[in-house]
């Protein structure tokens, strides 16, 4: 076994102690195996007392929660412990949070049935009784060692803020009965408490991320250091689909400290004991590369196939009533096409990984959000089952969805590296930002059309929505899941479930895998980064022509979808008049939409100066989140989300020529600024169901909130994403 | 060797001179809080000070480090405004995913030390060269406003 350098050393807790509890706890596919439990209990905090695979209390009154989900920025970490600390009635201090491994059995996502991952912005919606389960379960073992300890009945003990108490005046912490809770019989049920009487749920629970995160101690896969570990750096081919035809390698293995260079099914990697060695060593490899077979067409050609098909329905995704007979009858209707480019990721940490396969056995150190998905595709490289491929998670520097990569890209490619170089000791793989930047799995491009007839008191009669572009799920894993009948649900959501009454719509899908070979993923919410903006653009631009208050229009046809007019409502009410300002256009722009779901309404105010300088001035937000776990978490997301989207409305675009991605760090594909970033007001719509998701949800509702407001100031449609320079056209 | 003076301490590397001083401090002494995110000065998530000023260690070589007073995030609660600016993140809940949060705090820690009341775009133009891609910028406005109240 290695030395971390950086990684507290774990000590194991050898099975058979009897020290470990198999739990079953209620919504768990499986009850977990006690003895792999208890093999992987590790004692750190001097553990005594592990009721179920959440939650461990040591003898020094740690609790620890093992987080299930990925921390990528989302602040699940902070959300699940608010979960298990609310039912345990810990003191918020002394709980500690820790990545689950990857393992199944016990930490599968609820929402995606026997697998783990973190993904659709389902963490505390699918944890939400779970982990109130596990916290309650511990508990009331701890009130129960209390009763036995004391002699007195368990239901005249009570817990606050990590104290038992009894009236006799005795009072003990829960460090003081983990080890005599461990030997007790986990209760088969337990009670979970009445939403008025969280004392954490809904309040501030500080984020338990924040102090790592700013003292330099965190640790993400970049910063794992192991004995004997080298870096690997890749040169990959210039176009996707191209391969390695031949190489030279003697300039990279004459630069000092490159150790081995060996070819990839993705290209060349050049191994260094450091990144600046190896990097050296890449840049100085002459590669021929194969590309027959690569895919060689340009941004502007996929945009005209795309344009050619639109005109024609695709695949139904949805279909009331007769749209199309409508609109033939029709002398009169209204149609736009959208155009959405390629968008990539960029998180803060370019792709990595960690990955040892040492005596028959894999090991990887990683913040990624498919476990299950990545260990299968670990196994088939190394010929192992796929619960045999160890996951040690850590934090993920950003993902937006990057890291939950269906075919497990740059996490294969580290164990190719691995496997080609032979070796027994760790490798890490390091992307450079160009290498992320070009890797593709991008937002795919689309190209969407609505045509509607209006009736005579201005509102749809007939919606006929067409959308073209690659499916993200079609030859995945999640293909059996996700496509029905051809329909990607992934490319049509947020337009097949357009919230408004309308008697005759038809929503229609044609999926390019086949004619355009650009590696794609989900991007930060997914179908409702484009589905979203086609939908509330069109709906604005509708309201415009009936003469209507964009509010009220939409407001209208909202009449049975009280969570979207709640939403809307809650931010009209509190967007003040815009200040006046002279010398500048002004507009203000509505959006509202629901996304994994969650409804988010945004009413964007922006100003536009005589040169065409756009600022976004201020955004009122409001959320219908059900239950809300971490007002501040949820607030942080929404701001978060803004930012996000509204870098990619400003300027986000992966351009293709003859199949070269033109764009490789942040100078030609620039992000958002602080300069550029709003005030963002949040509000929280009260709500007594269950929790959904926020990592997402925020995104969507943005652009077109923005565009609708550039066309309140300016009367210009926009109609192609990014907005770019199209204001000063 | 090159000697390098680093959080007050003297501490040796073998690198070459040309390498960049990120991956000096990272690989070679291992301190990883100091975060590799463009290698091109575009990001800042590499910032550390040198002599006091911030600087992109990912396109500053060795050679150019040598011989001047390096600190990073690791120590940079040993001074006031680094102590300041720490705490403020910490009460404010700042970060998200936290990999850009070293540069951040580095650049805000020396904008305080040179002006300890910033208004918000003084602060928008010292801290632009600080991309966070979680885009916590309302947050860090805010936090380092509170950092300079602490300070006041």
């Amino acid at each position: 076994m290695n030395n971390l350098h950086n990684v507290s050393r774990r000590g194991f807790l050898k099975a058979g102690l009897g020290l470990t509890i198999a739990v079953m706890i209620p919504g768990c596919a499986k009850s977990p195996d006690s003895e792999t439990a208890a093999v992987d209990t590790i004692i750190e905090n001097g553990v005594l007392f592990e009721p179920n695979a959440f939650v461990r209390i040591g003898a020094d009154n740690t609790v620890t929660v093992i987080a299930k989900h990925l921390e990528m920025g989302q602040g699940t970490y902070t959300g699940l412990a608010t979960l298990i600390a609310e039912e345990l009635d810990a003191d918020w201090a002394q709980v500690k949070v820790e990545g689950a491994p990857g393992d199944a059995k016990r930490f599968n996502n609820l929402a995606w049935g026997p697998y783990q991952g973190t993904g659709g912005s389902s963490a505390i919606a699918n944890s939400y009784e779970q982990m109130r389960n596990a916290g309650a379960t511990a508990r009331a073992m701890l009130v129960q060692a209390a009763a036995t300890a004391w002699n007195v009945p368990a239901s005249e003990i009570t817990v606050k803020a990590g104290v038992l108490s009894h009236a006799s005046g005795k009072q003990a912490n829960f460090g003081e009965f983990a080890e005599a809770a461990s030997a007790l019989t986990v209760p088969a049920t337990v009670t979970l408490k009445d939403p008025k009487d969280f004392t954490l749920i809904g309040k501030v629970a500080h984020r338990k991320d924040s102090k790592a995160k700013t003292n330099g101690s965190a640790i993400f896969t970049q910063d794992i250091q192991l004995d004997n570990m080298l870096v690997a750096v890749v040169a990959h081919p210039p176009t996707f689909g191209a391969t390695v035809k031949s190489f030279n390698d003697k300039d990279a293995k004459a630069v000092k400290g490159v150790v081995n260079v060996v070819k990839l099914p993705s290209g060349v990697a050049v191994l260094a004991s450091n990144y600046w060695t190896a990097k050296k060593g890449r840049d100085a490899l002459k590669i021929e590369w194969d590309e027959s077979k690569a895919f060689k067409k340009s941004s502007d050609e996929i945009v005209a196939e795309y344009k050619a098909l639109v005109t024609k329905p695709g695949k139904v995704a949805r279909k009331d009533g007769d749209a199309l007979g409508a609109l033939a009858k029709s002398k009169n209707f209204i149609s736009n096409e959208y155009v959405f480019p390629f968008l990539a990721h960029a998180a803060m940490e370019p792709m990595n990984c960690v990955v040892q396969f040492k005596d028959g056995a894999c090991e990887v150190w990683n913040g990624n959000q498919l476990h299950s998905i990545d260990q299968f595709a670990l196994s088939a490289v190394f010929g192992l089952k796929p619960e045999d491929v160890k996951i040690n998670t850590v934090f993920a520097g950003g993902s937006f969805g990057r890291r939950g990569n269906p075919q497990s890209d740059y996490i294969v490619e580290a164990a190719n590296i691995v496997k080609a170089a032979n070796t027994q000791d760790p490798i890490k793989l390091v992307w450079s930002r160009e290498d992320d930047m070009h890797a593709g799995q991008y937002r795919p491009m689309y190209v969407h059309k609505i045509s509607a007839t209006l009736n005579a008191a201005g509102f749809p009669e007939a919606w006929h929505h067409t959308i073209v572009g690659q499916s993200i799920a079609k030859g995945t894993a999640f293909e059996g899941q996700m496509v029905k009948d051809g329909v990607d649900a992934t490319s049509v959501e947020g337009a097949s479930n357009l919230p408004y009454q309308i008697a005759n719509l038809q929503v229609d899908l044609h999926t390019t895998n086949d004619t355009v070979g650009v590696p794609i993923q989900w991007w930060r919410s997914v179908g409702s980064t484009h589905t979203g903006y086609a939908t509330e653009v069109f709906i604005d631009q509708l309201a415009t022509i009936a003469k209507q208050d964009p509010i009220a229009y939409r407001l209208a046809m909202l009449k049975d979808k009280p969570i979207h007019a709640g939403a809307l409502r809650l931010a009209a009410d509190k967007a003040n008049a815009m200040p006046v300002k002279n010398g500048v256009k002004q507009g203000r722009g509505v959006a509202v939409h629901e996304s994994f779901s969650t409804t988010v309404a945004q009413i964007v105010d922006i100003t536009i100066d005589a040169e065409n300088n756009l600022t976004v001035d201020r955004v009122v937000c409001a959320v219908d989140c059900g239950i809300a776990v971490n007002p501040d978490v949820i607030k942080a997301q929404m701001e978060g989300s803004i930012g996000y989207a509204l870098a990619a409305a400003l300027t986000g675009e992966i351009t293709l020529k003859d199949g070269v991605v033109e764009q490789g760090n942040f100078d030609r594909y620039p992000v958002l600024r602080i300069a550029e970033m709003p005030a963002i007001d949040v509000y929280i719509v009260p709500s007594a169901e269950k929790p959904t998701g926020v990592g997402e949800p925020g995104v969507p509702p943005f652009a077109p909130a923005l565009a609708n407001a550039i066309f309140a100031a300016t009367g210009k449609h926009i109609i192609r994403l990014p907005i770019g320079d199209q204001l000063s056209a | 060797m090159t000697d390098l003076n680093i959080n007050g301490k003297t501490l040796s590397t073998d690198y070459d001179d040309d390498t960049p001083l990120l991956w000096v401090i990272r690989d070679s002494l291992r301190m990883t809080g100091t975060k590799f995110g463009c290698g091109a000065g575009l990001c800042g998530a590499c910032t550390v000070h040198l002599d006091g000023q911030p600087i992109r260690s990912c396109s500053t070589p060795l050679s150019a480090a040598a011989g001047k007073k390096i600190s990073t995030i690791e120590a940079v609660h040993e001074s006031k405004a680094g102590e300041a600016i720490q705490k403020a993140w910490q009460d404010l809940d700042v970060v998200q995913c936290g990999y850009c949060q070293s540069g951040q705090i580095m650049s805000a820690t020396a904008l305080l030390t040179s002006n300890p009341a910033p208004t918000d775009e003084e602060i928008d133009n010292a801290m632009n060269g600080n991309i966070c891609r979680c885009a916590t910028y309302v947050r860090i406005r805010a936090a380092i406003h509170q950092a300079a109240k602490a300070l006041a």
